[in-house]
Order: C-alpha cells, then structure tokens, then sequence
C-alpha cells in the first residue's frame, strides 16, 4: 500500500513525457494525466487519514542510497489541496490555451511542475527535497516565461536566477548537516540533531534559502512581476502552490528537524517579517493598477501571516493549543491555495474578455461577466479572512495564540492587514457595481469559469465550515470550537 | 585532514565569491557564471566531505549527490541561456522599431514582421527569424 506513493510523482512525470511525444494531442493526454495524477494524490491524502503516516523506500535500496518517500498529515493536506486545485488549473487551462500554439508547451512543463510539487511534500530526505525543488523551480520559470513577451521573461529570468540561489544555498545547508550527523534522511537525522554550531548555520542556510524561494518579505522582490506576467493559469500555480513548497519545507524543517535550537528569538524574527510582508504586501497590492499585480502582492501578504504562527508555536508547549496553532497555520496555507488560484483564474478571465487588466477600466466588464466577478468576491473574502472561509478560522487561532502567549503585538498586524485587505478587495468588486448601464447578455463560458468558480467556493465553504478533516488529518483532535 | 579542511573551506570561500558576484554584478552572463560559480563551491564542500582518510575509500554517499547537482546545475545554466536568448530576440525589433520609427515608447507588443527593404542599411541580418 505505501509503493502508492510513488504514484503522484510518476503518474504526471508519465504524462509529461507522453504529452511531449504527442504535441498534438497534448491538451487530451495532459487533461487524462492531470485527472489521473489527482486522482492518486487524493488516495494517498485518503490512506494517511484512515491508517496514519505511510513510507516506503524506492527500487530495495537501503535509506542512505535509496530514494525514500514518506507521507505524514501534514503532507498529506497539502498534497489534497494541490490535486485539487492543479486540477481545476488543468480543466481551466485546457480552455484557456485551446487553440493556441502555446497548449503544446504548457502540458509538458505544467505536469513535471507537477511531478516536482509532489515529490517536495512526499520526499523523505534532504538531498531528494534539493532535486525536487530545483526541478520545481525550472519548470516554473519555463511555464511564466509562456507567452514570450519582454517583461514576462525577463521576470521569470530573475526568478529563475533567485530560484537557483535559494536552493544552493539550501544545498549547502546539507552538506553541513550530512558532515555533522552523516545522514540526509529527515527522520534519522531529527533523532541526531543537538544545539551545535554547526546545526544552527545550516538552518540559517536552508531557511534563508527557502524563505527566498518563498519570498519571505523582503525577499519578495521577484515574486510580483513574475507571477503578474505569466498566463492566467500559471499565475494560479506559482502563487497558490509553487510558493507552497517551500513553505511547506520550511513549516517541516523548523517544527521537526531543528525543533531542538529554534528557539524564541529566531522565531520572533520570522515572525517580524512576517508582520513587515503582511503590512507591505496589504500597501502595494492596495496601490496596484493592475488587477494581476494585485492578486500578486496579495500573496506576498498572505504568506505574511503563515510566518506569524512561528513565534506563537515557539513559545507554546506541545499539546492543545499548539496543535491547533499548527493546524490554523496550515489551513491558512490551504485556503490561500485555493483562494489565490480562483482569484487568478477569473482574472485571467477579465483579462481575456478586456485585452487588459488595469483595475481603474474594468467596470464594464466586470458587469458583464458575473459568474467571475462573484468568483473574485468569494475568493476576495477569503483572502480578507471573512467568516466562514477558512483564513477566518486561521486568523482567529492566530490571534487567540497572540492573546495566550502575551504576545499582543501580533494582534495589530493581524487586524491592519486585513483591514488593507478588505480595501483593496473591495477597490476591485466595486468596478462591478459601477454606473455604468446593464449588459443586455452575459458572457458565459463554463469550462473556464466553473473552476474558478468552484476554487473559490472551495476557499470560503469547504474549508471554512468543514475545517475538522484538516485537524483530522494532521492527526490533532478535534477542531476548536 | 588539513588537506579535507583546505578543500572545503575553498569550497565556501567559493560560494561566498559566487553570492557576492551574483549579487553586484549587473551582466546577465557574469550573474551565470556567478551562480555556477556559487554552486562548484557546493560541490567542493561535498567531495571534501567525501574523504574518510588515506586508508578508508571515500565516502560514496557525496560523490553521487554532485553527480546529482552537477546534472541540475547543467540543466539550470541551459535553461538560463534559453531564456537570455529570447530575452534578446523579443528586444531587437522594439529596438529597432525605436530607431526606425524614433517613437520613445518601447511597447510590449512585438511589431509585425518587416520586410527585408525596410531593415535599416548596415545593419546585419539575424540569423533566425524572430519569434
């Protein structure tokens, strides 16, 4: 039962090739791929809930040379969330470039981006997380660069460029970690770990690494134009789940590898650039023109607000209350996802219907398309953290675990940022209650915009009302009340 | 073991040159090389950490990671030279369309595909057709 693993790695990597070998009938290969590849992914999330952590190790070779795969709950929550929301990307996407000769170049990239997103949240050891990560970040580059204009590739260039440093410097996190303990295996190597120099730097190494690939504010820099110039359906996967991986890593590495010397203090300055990504991120997405730009700078805040649970974790003692920090922590991370990626997806729509997407113009089309402009408000609430989404849960943990641990100056942070986020949510939605005269039709085209759709439904309904699964998952008990 | 200590000290001392470059430097090629730069150091890192001593053989668990890295580092430094090159092939025609029509605006939208007359004179032609 655990060799399933192996299966939302291959299953798209599969497809890639086979999409590659048939460019004519890329679209058809690669939608059968992507529905099969979610399909494994949702099985794997299905059997960790019913029979706990699963492993396995590749081809019988031992751990230190073997390929080890590994799925916890933590894993495997985010693995759910990324079938479905790579799947409503890939019914979206199949729309979106019918017809056009950039189809032929997106199945293949968007399913190894896939395979790479897959291995980084099963991958049991470092060096595997290293490959994954970079294979992730090259086919990321390759799909933002699509469309070939000017500033997307010279984006993408730097993000690319900004990718490759932030995981050789990850790399050399390892190498010190494999010197000091003589093992890449994440598991044995957190039964090794001790307060040693040589730990702390190498978990400088890798979380500064990673937090760029993240773009931690201010390593933020690449992520706007990068993520604003890519087609609509790549938008949606760099900053719902290409972001997510590292991130996740990051969650992984500082809550179980280095648990033994990440103390108070460098939590507290994660968590302080946190604040500033939140606060710069919620300013600059309130100042955009462009309604992709928006959406962009939208994510540099919301992963703000994921680096704020690092100090309140570090200061709780395990049980309760830290695990339901830990859980809200991950289910902002999930409802980002989601949200972010059908708030992309109907952009990318708007900005199809008006050949452009400055936010000031966009009144008459945002009239006439209501199916998206109503996509763009439920995922708008959940990017605010409105009840009942499922960032209203994480926001409301996080500022319990603010008041618990006496550490109130989180609080303004949390309530100026979602102030700002509601401001400039509602810059966007109020394009569509403009004065301009009622559409006699509507514009209508199902394939693309009942992802969105269903996305940002997903964002408010599914994780809002129905948080216990996450908790369920990750092994914690039941949801706070 | 001094020898095992000089090695990978130069191999940081590297990664430490390569960041510094990567970071000062404008060029996109001088960033490239930089980055490769920054990633030999790595790797020197790894072949010293190899090194059990003259008796023991050394360490194979490190040689096989470079082998690794040193395929990813190929594959990242093509990838970057691709992009560079459509990087500058989507720059010529604005570039030349600035100097032939001397309007400022350097648009993002490509201009149609001249004909061979109305190439500025001198100019020599590209070798590919622009894409």
């Amino acid at each position: 039962m655990a060799d399933l693993l192996i299966l939302p790695v291959l299953v798209p990597l599969l497809g890639g090739l086979l999409a590659t070998a048939l460019p004519v009938r890329s679209a058809l290969v690669g939608t059968l791929a992507a529905l099969a590849t979610s399909l494994s992914g949702l099985s794997i999330t299905l059997l960790v809930w019913l029979h706990g952590d699963l492993g396995t190790v590749l081809g019988g070779w031992g751990v230190p040379l073997g390929i080890g795969l590994s799925a916890d709950g933590l894993s495997a929550a985010l693995l759910a969330m990324a079938s479905l929301v790579a799947l409503a990307i890939s019914i979206y996407a199949g729309s979106y470039f019918a017809g056009s000769a950039q189809a032929r170049h997106f199945w293949p990239l968007w399913l190894l981006l896939w395979s790479a997103l897959n291995g980084v949240f099963l991958a049991a050891d470092l060096f595997n997380l290293y490959v994954m990560l970079e294979l992730l970040g090259l086919s990321a580059a390759a799909l933002g660069a699509l469309t070939g204009k000017r500033e997307a590739i010279a984006a993408n260039l730097r993000y690319l460029l900004v990718g490759l440093l932030g995981s050789l410097t990850y790399l050399l996190g390892v190498a010190l970690l494999y010197t000091a303990y003589g093992t890449l295996d994440i598991g044995l190597l957190g039964e090794r770990l001790g307060p040693t120099p040589i730990a702390a730097t190498a978990l400088a190494l890798m979380v500064s690494g990673l937090a760029l690939k993240t773009a931690l504010f201010p390593l933020h820099f690449w992520l706007p134009p990068a993520h604003a110039n890519a087609p609509a359906p790549v938008s949606a996967a760099l900053s719902a789940l290409v972001v997510k991986a590292s991130f996740y890593l990051i969650l992984r590495l500082w809550t179980e590898l280095f648990a033994p010397i990440t103390d108070i203090g460098a939590a507290t300055l994660l968590g302080l650039l946190g604040a500033g990504a939140v606060l710069w991120g919620s300013w600059r997405a309130l100042r955009a023109q462009r309604l992709k730009l928006l959406a962009a700078y939208s994510t540099v805040a919301q992963i703000g607000y994921l680096f704020l649970f690092f100090p309140l974790l570090a200061s709780l003692p395990p049980g309760t209350a830290r695990d339901d920090l830990f859980a809200a922590c991950v289910l902002m991370a999930l409802t980002h996802g989601f949200a972010k990626a059908g708030f992309f997806l109907a952009a990318g729509l708007v900005q199809q219907k008006a050949g452009h997407d400055r936010i000031s113009e966009l009144g008459g089309v945002a009239q006439r398309m209501p199916a998206t402009t109503f996509s763009i408000a439920l995922a708008g609430s959940a990017l605010v953290g409105l009840p009942p989404s499922g960032s209203f849960i994480g926001k409301w943990v996080l500022m319990r675990g603010a008041f618990e641990t006496g550490q109130w100056w989180w609080l303004p942070v949390t309530v100026l940022g979602t102030l700002l986020a509601a401001a400039y949510v509602f810059r966007v939605l109020s394009r569509a209650f403009g004065l301009e005269p009622t559409p006699l039709q509507f514009v209508t085209n199902a394939r693309t915009e009942i992802p969105a759709l269903l996305l940002a439904f997903a964002s408010v309904a599914l994780l809002g009302l129905a948080a216990g699964p996450v908790w369920a998952v990750l092994g914690f008990g039941a949801a706070p009340a | 073991m001094s020898a095992q200590f000089l090695y990978g000290g130069a191999g940081i001392l590297l990664f430490a040159l390569g960041l510094w470059s990567l970071l000062v430097h404008e060029a996109l090629l001088r960033k490239l090389i930089a980055i490769n730069i920054a990633g030999g150091g790595v790797f020197h890192v790894f072949i010293a950490i190899a090194y059990r001593g003259d008796t023991a053989p050394p360490d194979p668990v490190p040689h096989a990671l470079v082998l690794t890295g040193i395929v990813v580092a190929v594959s990242a430094t093509a990838l970057v030279l691709a992009l560079h090159r459509r990087l500058e092939q989507a720059e010529e025609p604005a570039a030349d369309a600035e100097v032939l029509s001397e309007s400022a605006s350097a648009s993002s939208a490509a201009p149609p595909p001249r004909t061979p007359a109305e190439r500025t004179p001198g100019t020599p032609h590209p070798e590919t057709p622009h894409g």
